[in-house]
């Protein structure tokens, strides 16, 4: 059974300590926008790119049902990822490259390179871009 | 890849060989007939409740019962069971020796692929895949080594068990070359679903060439042989214990043969297209992409090593 708490009566002074700290907050965290502006028409012709050369069997996708591989790092969250494998800049440009020749792209890259067209590279780039998943 | 197996028409109405157009004929008429039942049912349902009482009476008496609930379904299922057997009797007749054979053999959860001669002895092993020329029956040879499996390529035929301890045929045949996506068609436990395989077929001329590129040479014992860091991380690893590869000292049987996995279209049974990385993740962990099949994820292995496997068996073509 619900019993109410006994909670001690708040003073007015706290009440306004919690005020400042919240405001405070709300400030320090700007409205959350992503770092790139993925075309939708691209990143839809990338996720299909990303289904026909199976990605998903190294990498956790977001928007990939199946497989969610382990092999290589997860990509929840990719758009708060920092730089490609620790150390390309995160851009599209680096990233297209990479994504279709890692070892080229980033000499000692473990991922090997993959079969995917320029095109289609660049269409996968800009739906990891467009991945706002927080 | 089971891909095809999506999309509209679904396959079984987009029949790609003669054996394929009897089952899509026997669908059709079957569904017809439902249709035309369902519609006589209503009929007689709102006659019941909304009809004139000339009509009432007679749809409740005794005459209607006899001739609409025992004659008609007896003649209609009579003649439809007997028309279905007689149509599709051609897909299970037997071997008279003349046609192609092959003989597949469910395992949990993949197929293991044999090409037979005329006398029944393997020429050619392989696994996941049937290539075949277009415009000749091919016989399958439908066998399991565990629990009752299902063959079933809807565009080129019928479905069929595989039952252990028996063996069971289906012929199958298309017109067109082209890749016709296949599934296990009968529960057969953990990762059924991700159990799959692809029929290719080619013009007569290269299906001869890509046979014969794949029956035991020298030169292909040679390509085997082509020792690397692969090669040797392969047999270290305890690889050959379940897998096969001609020409090498790999010559385990409980797995698939990966004598020819280069050139093979798939992974994993039909599940994943075949390229480095999608090798790569297979051998790291082909447990979080096939829960519960019979491969252990080799995730001791480094990136490099899985890296180096993987281009030798690229290279097993």
């Amino acid at each position: 059974m619900w019993e109410p708490l006994d909670l001690p009566p708040r003073s007015a002074a706290s009440g306004c300590a919690i005020l400042a700290v919240l405001a405070l907050l709300c400030a320090c965290k700007p409205p959350p926008t992503s770092r790139y502006e993925a075309d939708p028409a691209a990143a839809r012709r990338g996720f299909a790119a990303i289904q026909s050369a199976g990605c998903g069997a190294c990498h956790e996708i977001p928007g990939v049902d199946w497989p969610k591989g382990r092999t290589g790092p997860s990509l929840v969250g990719f758009d708060d990822i920092g730089p490609i494998g620790g150390q390309l800049p995160n851009t599209p440009e680096n990233l297209a490259a990479f994504v279709r020749n890692a070892p080229s792209a980033l000499p000692g890259s473990t991922m090997p390179p993959m079969p995917l067209t320029v095109a289609d590279a660049r269409d996968v780039a800009a739906y990891l871009h467009g991945i706002d998943d927080d | 890849m089971i891909e095809p197996l999506w999309g509209w028409p679904p396959p079984v109405l987009d029949p790609a060989g003669p054996y394929a157009e009897k089952v899509t004929v026997l669908a059709w008429a079957l569904f017809g007939m439902g249709v035309a039942v369902t519609a006589i049912v209503a009929a007689a349902v709102w006659v019941a409740i909304w009809g004139p009482p000339g009509l009432k009476r007679k749809l409740g008496g005794e005459k209607a019962v006899w001739i609409g609930g025992i004659a008609f379904p007896a003649v209609v299922l009579t003649v439809l069971l007997v028309w279905g057997l007689t149509l599709t009797a051609s897909l299970t007749r037997d071997i008279t020796g003349e046609e192609m054979r092959i003989r597949v053999t469910g395992e949990m959860w993949w197929f293991r692929v044999e090409y037979l001669d005329a006398d029944g002895s393997t020429i050619l092993q392989d696994a996941n895949e049937i290539h075949l020329p277009v415009d000749t029956p091919v016989v399958l040879e439908l066998r399991s080594a565990d629990v009752i499996h299902s063959f079933w390529v809807p565009h080129l035929s019928g479905k069929k068990d595989m039952i252990p301890g028996r063996t069971t045929l289906l012929q199958v045949e298309a017109r067109e070359p082209g890749r016709y996506g296949g599934v296990c068609a009968e529960y057969c436990g953990g990762p059924h679903a991700l159990m799959g395989f692809v029929a290719v077929a080619h013009e007569a001329d290269e299906w001869r060439n890509w046979l014969e590129a794949r029956l035991p040479s020298e030169a292909a014992t040679a390509a085997a042989q082509a020792a690397g860091r692969g090669q040797e991380l392969f047999m270290d690893s305890g690889c050959g214990a379940c897998h096969r590869v001609a020409g090498t000292e790999a010559n385990g049987l409980a797995g698939p043969d990966l004598t020819h996995v280069g050139s093979r279209l798939t992974l994993g049974a039909g599940i994943l297209p075949n390229n480095r990385g999608t090798m790569m993740g297979w051998i790291g962990d082909s447990q979080s992409i096939k829960p519960g099949n019979r491969m252990p994820s080799y995730n001791m292995l480094s990136a490099s090593e899985l890296q180096a496997i993987a281009l030798w068996l690229e290279q097993q073509e």
